[in-house]
């Protein structure tokens, strides 16, 4: 992991004590709310519909277990026992006082963590693949590059007041688990015909009230000169993008009125002419970073682990969660293990101050002491010895972490929904919980295979519903909660967008159209194989329309 | 006119709080002072900018509410979930 030099810290630092002058002058009455806000949400305090909310940075999703169990402890002295993991990775606190939060920034510079760039029109915290460094494929850690760009955008200058808030995600393999597409900028790490590294550049995605797929700039950009590339794409978004019209001020609305040829145009004239020696950072320097990333001191293991596999064929449940949970290393012998924090009834990405400590210490033992967060609102523990699993299996269970369902059609993705968003017109973690409970048979489930139902509160589209296999917005119709059905939507290396199936469900409906498109899936797949996606891309929208709307 | 009490959120830690007839911000909307007409409503919006003022509340504001057998009850959703909490339990997403 990345280790703050002395700069770093000396950034955090000043930073905590200026915000303790700024929310002393707040509570003295010097500052109003107008010239407050601002302030805190450089700090990531907002004001939610019952409390503020205090949203932590953790870039590319990449927690200590130090840095964890000071989660649990802010959890348990400042907030209510719990935390919220968020699909842009980060946390969030949901009930901390005002005056509380200059201690708990001081407390998060101590294990290196902050609140910046969690919030306002700046470059966003980075994220990444959550099992960069163990991926299988991949061509090298993508959080190398995510470090570069987080120092290279924290507190940069020229980008601190963009016309709008601006997110930047990191991938190194063919599979694409950080919805590349669906960012400002999505960067994809190859290597050309001569070995060289670079990344394919794509602009201009995003969800929310428009929701657009990212294209593709630049095939190929030489590593070396991401930072300066990346300026140049900043600055003509910041020179061009409007300032007048909040629901137009995202890059992808730029990018489509000049239209894609042109924006290419605008930013490789501008990036040639940029003196990019002093921009893109010298060799040593990215290799000073890259050290960083090494990989941790793995043990030389046969590929596939005798004990692991005989209990796998001996023991069914482990079999299932094995299947469900846990992906291939890139190392022989290991395994990357996602924790759910989907339990069947639960509430997405909440995670208790013990369980937090427990991961910590299952970190500590089993995955050299790393945690990841997903953007689909799990944990992850990339580096587990295969030997190991059935030991992390039992203890994940006792934690109620291990529900074998990731990938599966209960590992729903909700946004907070207006049980806590001040932005948001309907609920959207009491839908999630129904229709986990509705699906949670296991078999079925399995034999369901790979569904993502993703689930936001409003049209800002937190909980990605614009790229659900099956997605779910909710809406308000003269004071009642209704949800919009989409169909075919994809955050994966295949991307698309969901159409929209037809009118809204009332609440009590909507559990019942999940299950009606489930079930017509089922009837129409070609085989177990095809998965709903698939099935949905081959057979279109008619049938489901058909099944939710022709008898009623 | 529907009847309107004003809400706002504590300075100090965010929490809901309404206008009571004492003067005092609570959280409890049952203690609300209920406005009937337009002299009503704007004698507490003038109490809100003076608690603005005051640092004890945020963002103050009316909103509709119905007087029944069951008390105070806001007329739009959002507001009933403000007034009452989220409607899941906190924490851990265990069942509850």
């Amino acid at each position: 992991m990345y280790q703050y030099d002395a700069h770093d810290r000396q950034l955090v630092l000043d930073r905590v004590e200026q915000f303790r002058g700024q929310v002393q002058r707040r509570l003295s009455g010097e500052l109003s709310e107008e010239e407050f806000k601002p302030l805190r949400l450089m700090n990531g305090l907002y004001l939610q519909l019952h409390a503020y909310m205090l949203r932590i940075a953790i870039p590319y999703g990449t927690l200590s277990s130090a840095q964890l169990r000071k989660l649990a402890h802010i959890a348990r002295r400042y907030d209510r026992g719990y935390g919220h993991f968020t699909t842009r990775q980060n946390l969030q606190f949901n009930w901390p006082a005002l005056a509380d939060t200059p201690d708990i920034l001081a407390e998060l510079a101590e294990v290196e963590m902050h609140a910046i760039q969690t919030s306002g029109n700046c470059i966003r915290n980075v994220t990444a693949d959550h099992f960069a460094g163990a991926a299988a494929g991949e061509i090298e850690d993508p959080r190398i590059w995510c470090e570069i760009i987080r120092q290279w955008s924290t507190f940069h200058p020229e980008f601190s007041f963009l016309p709008r808030k601006f997110k930047i995600a990191v991938t190194a393999t063919e599979q694409d688990r950080a919805a590349l597409r669906v960012h400002d900028i999505g960067l994809r790490l190859l290597r050309d015909h001569a070995g060289q590294l670079g990344f394919e550049v794509m602009v201009g995605g995003g969800q929310g009230r428009t929701p657009v797929l990212a294209k593709t700039i630049r095939p190929f950009l030489a590593a070396e000169h991401l930072l300066s590339y990346l300026e140049a794409i900043l600055r003509t978004y910041n020179l061009l993008g409007r300032r007048d019209n909040l629901y137009k001020s995202r890059i992808k609305i730029l990018v489509d009125s000049v239209g894609p040829e042109e924006f290419t145009r605008l930013v490789e004239e501008e990036w040639r002419q940029m003196p990019h020696d002093r921009i893109d950072l010298p060799e040593a320097e990215i290799q000073r970073i890259r050290a960083h990333f090494a990989p941790p001191p793995f043990e030389a293991l046969p590929q596939r682990d005798a004990e692991f596999e005989l209990r796998r064929r001996g023991d069914p449940a482990f079999a299932r969660w094995v299947r469900a949970n846990v992906s291939p290393h890139k190392q022989p012998g290991y395994a990357i293990v996602t924790l759910s924090l989907k339990p069947h009834g639960g509430i997405p990405g909440d995670a208790t101050a013990e369980q937090m400590d427990a991961v910590a210490d299952l970190a500590d033992r089993y995955s050299f002491g790393e945690i990841r967060v997903t953007h689909e609102q799990n944990l992850a523990l990339v580096h587990v010895r295969q030997r190991d699993l059935g030991a992390l299996w039992h203890s994940l269970a006792e934690l109620n972490l291990a529900t074998p369902n990731v990938g599966l059609a209960t590992d729903i993705i909700a946004c907070p929904g207006l049980d806590y968003c001040s932005l948001a017109n309907a609920r959207s973690i009491p839908v999630a919980q129904r229709i986990s409970l509705a699906l949670q048979d296991l078999d079925r489930l399995t034999g369901v295979g790979e569904l993502k139902i993703k689930i936001s509160g409003c049209i800002n589209a937190c909980g990605h519903h614009h790229v659900g296999h099956i997605g779910i917005l909710g809406v308000d119709k003269k004071g009642e909660e209704f949800y919009q059905i989409t169909l075919g939507g994809s955050a994966d290396e295949t991307a698309s967008l969901g159409e929209i199936v037809g009118p809204a469900f009332s609440s009590e409906r909507v559990v019942w159209a999940v299950e009606t498109i489930i079930a017509t899936y089922l009837s129409l797949r070609r085989g177990p194989e095809e998965r709903f996606l698939d099935a949905y891309r081959r057979i279109g929208p008619d049938p489901f329309k058909e099944a939710l709307y022709a008898a009623h | 006119m529907a009847a309107q009490v004003i809400t706002a959120n504590r300075l100090v830690d965010g929490a809901v709080v309404y206008l009571s007839a004492d003067g005092q911000w609570v959280q409890s909307l049952e203690e609300a002072s209920v406005a009937e007409g337009e002299a009503a409503a704007a004698a507490l919006v003038a109490a809100g900018d003076r608690a603005v003022a005051g640092r004890l509340v945020v963002a103050p504001y009316l909103i509709e509410v119905d007087r029944g057998p069951e008390g105070i009850q806001p007329r739009r959703y959002r507001e009933r979930l403000r007034a009452t909490g989220p409607s899941i339990p906190f924490g851990g997403g265990m069942k509850g």
